[in-house]
């Protein structure tokens, strides 16, 4: 479903990402761990079309697409959803308004009516349940005045309510306990089928014991520098980067 | 005469031109008895000495502090009209005029220009027992002990040249009187129209009495339905009594060549509780200024307001509440949205008396910039010289929040409906301080079609276009 090619990507003036290359199919969990600075979020920002980071070099298709040409809005109503690691604040935006407008733009996209208030209500009721959301939480303003956790779990449920086809958690494990990860881990594997996918981005490997994936790629210095099955994500919890770092270097 | 024509425009620093307030001077001086003659007594009994200080001070330009955001002197320039002889005006609004605000169920009365148009609704008759609505000229003939100890109290010593002007000019307006312990049952609305075929210039003077432990609410809108140049100068007067509750709301939908200048003076007692919201959608040139006086202990004031400008529009609020009594709380929240080349100006006064100790005083002002031309400038003013006082203010000016935007793209809305999300929300707080539901819900709507481009004039008037 996603191809990624040879992918450039600067911010400021300043080359972060430095010919990526991947391939994720239906289905499929990926896990892109890497130390700090590696691109991770730079990734995640390249593949939503976020403004500030200029892709220079490469190629990314999505179901044939060029995604590059696409504006933010289409590659989310195309199935491409984001779990932000900040989620962004908005108040006087209350949840309720914002997944309508949300929802029936990617149902105008695929030539649906949008869905009656009754109907959204019901969905929004099945899928805040998934995510044992408060109710509360969803009749507030997005995300304003929401702990971290809850933050992450306002995520998964925009993830539940817009069922993406790819779905990116960028650190979505940062800042939770250990039961909200064991939530948030939940709702992703209950939204998991043949037809989706997952691009797991994490620091720690803490996640990856609820959210198994099926391949681990280290992301370093801009590139891939290896890949591997979901024990290469206990060696690095073990080992750390640095024999990553050492290999890499050597190979130069 | 080509030649002298030529000489004197080559002489200009020695030319002195006629400053622009001689022509209504000379109006006065000439029309003194028939301004009187068309008035009645108790609004005649300040109107020389109203004279006397608009000739003193003339009319204000932004070389004052208090009217350093308001630009006055193009507007002033146009020959307006005015209807000494109060001579009737072909239009009846309870025809005309279509309510935008569904559901309402208000006491309605019209403003034609400057008169107060012949009561002609029904519902009138089922005002509660012993309320007064009216016209202030009639009303001052047929009820002087009523109006005699509050008309021009709060206006006519003021130091500015726009009320001294209106109280010189004015010679009708809106009259209201709740007496104590009434509950207003639905709102009381109160349109001002402007209606001419030329150039017209309205000065109406309002009074409101709300007496002791009396509840009420007054919807002010504005309106224009000819396509001439409208100035209206236009003063309220009002007095809260002692555990009473006012609200007042004021709704300005105009066209672009109509100047509002609207003066709202609220004298607060003890215990009573004010809400003011003034909400510009569509207009022109305005300045509001609104000054309210809390003279008793315990009072309650929320001021909003919100300003929605775009082309060339121009909106200046100036407030003041003066706290003089310990023990009162006030709040104060303005919004601005400016895109295109409008412009914007806030001022909040604060002043806290030395004996007005445990005073609580807040202040927010916000505005988005849509455009790199469009321009705000702001200034809180607070004068604190209690020391027990919990006061503080806050003013910002900046662009839509771009992260919000990416976020709201990111789930799939357009770019276009986010910004519009964003700005509603930003208005938002403010509309949710109107306590009329059907109000609010009818500003929400109309403050969407605004924001969406799809009330970019008043109904039926094509000079905004």
């Amino acid at each position: 479903m996603l191809e990624i090619k040879n992918l450039h990507a600067n911010i400021n003036g300043k080359e972060i990402l430095k010919g990526l290359d991947l391939v994720v199919r239906p289905g499929e969990i990926h896990a892109i761990m890497g130390p700090n600075g590696a691109g991770k979020s730079t990734l995640a920002s390249v593949l939503t079309g976020n403004q500030a980071f200029e892709v220079t070099h490469g190629d990314i298709t999505f179901y044939g697409k060029n995604l590059l040409e696409l504006s933010p809005e289409d590659r989310s109503r195309e199935g491409i959803f984001l779990s932000f690691q900040y989620p962004v604040e908005i108040p006087g935006v209350s949840m309720v308004n914002f997944l309508r407008a949300a929802l029936n733009e990617h149902r105008k996209y695929k030539n649906l009516e949008p869905l009656s208030a009754t109907d959204f209500l019901r969905v929004m009721r099945e899928k805040k349940a998934l995510v044992e959301m408060d109710n509360k939480l969803a009749n507030r303003a997005v995300n304003e005045g929401f702990s971290g956790g809850e933050k992450k779990r306002n995520e998964i449920f925009q993830m539940a309510m817009l069922e993406p086809r790819l779905a990116i958690l960028d650190e979505t494990d940062s800042g939770l306990d250990i039961d909200a990860l064991r939530i948030v881990a939940n709702g992703v594997n209950k939204l998991k089928s043949p037809d989706n996918a997952s691009i797991v981005i994490t620091h720690y490997q803490r996640l990856l014991d609820y959210i198994i994936p099926d391949f681990v790629h280290v992301l370093y210095d801009g590139r891939i520098v290896k890949s591997g099955g979901k024990e290469l994500a206990l060696e690095l919890e073990e080992r750390g980067y640095d024999w990553i770092k050492k290999e890499v270097e050597e190979t130069v | 005469m080509k030649n002298n024509e030529i000489s004197t425009l080559n002489a200009a620093p020695t030319v002195r031109q006629e400053p622009l307030e001689q022509q209504y001077i000379d109006l006065y001086k000439e029309q003194r008895e028939s301004i009187k003659k068309h008035s009645s007594a108790v609004m005649n009994t300040s109107r020389d000495e109203s004279f006397a200080r608009f000739e003193a001070l003339g009319f204000p330009t932004s070389a004052l502090e208090n009217y350093k955001y308001t630009d006055l002197r193009e507007t002033l320039s146009v020959d307006y009209g005015l209807n000494i002889n109060r001579i009737s005006v072909p239009i009846n609004p309870y025809e005309v005029f279509k309510c935008d605000v569904p559901g309402i169920h208000s006491y309605l009365y019209f403003v034609v220009n400057d008169a107060f148009y012949p009561v002609n609704d029904p519902v009138h008759n089922k005002l509660p027992e012993g309320v007064i609505i009216g016209s202030v000229k009639d009303l001052a003939a047929s009820h002087p002990e009523l109006l005699r100890d509050y008309f021009g109290k709060l206006s006519t010593a003021k130091n500015d040249g726009l009320v001294a002007f209106n109280g010189a000019f004015a010679q009708d307006g809106f009259f209201m009187y709740v007496p104590k312990n009434v509950v207003m049952d639905r709102p009381v609305q109160l349109v001002n129209i402007m209606r001419s075929d030329v150039d017209t210039m309205a000065n109406s003077h309002n009074l409101i009495i709300i007496e002791e432990g009396s509840k009420a609410q007054l919807l002010v809108c504005d309106h224009t339905v000819d396509e001439v140049r409208f100035l209206s100068n236009r003063v309220t007067e009002v007095f809260v009594g002692e555990n009473a509750t006012y609200e007042h709301y004021k709704l300005e939908n105009v066209h672009t060549k109509t100047t509002n200048l609207s003066t709202l003076l609220i004298d607060q007692r003890k215990s009573s509780n004010v809400l003011a919201n003034v909400i510009t959608l569509h207009n022109g040139i305005t300045r509001n200024t609104i000054e309210i006086d809390l003279d008793g202990e315990g009072c309650d004031t929320l001021l909003c307001g919100m300003v929605i400008a775009d082309k060339k529009q121009e909106v200046d609020n100036f407030t003041s509440i003066i706290h003089n009594k310990p023990n009162c709380n006030s709040r104060e929240l303005f919004k601005y949205v400016l895109d295109d080349m409008s412009k914007g100006g806030f001022t909040g006064k604060l002043l806290v008396a030395k004996d007005a100790q445990k005073t609580a005083a807040f202040q927010t002002n916000r505005n988005i910039l849509l455009s790199k031309t469009a321009k705000m400038r702001t200034k809180p003013q607070l004068e604190i010289w209690a020391d027990d006082v919990k006061c503080s203010h806050g003013a910002t000016i900046g662009s839509l929040d771009e992260s919000a935007k990416f976020y709201m793209q990111s789930r799939g809305i357009s770019e276009k409906e986010a910004r519009l999300l964003l700005m509603f929300a930003f208005t938002n707080d403010v509309i949710e301080n109107i306590r009329i539901p059907a109000l609010q819900d009818r500003m929400k709507l109309l403050v969407e079609k605004r924001l969406r481009g799809e009330l970019s004039k008043c109904e039926g008037c094509v000079i905004c276009q």
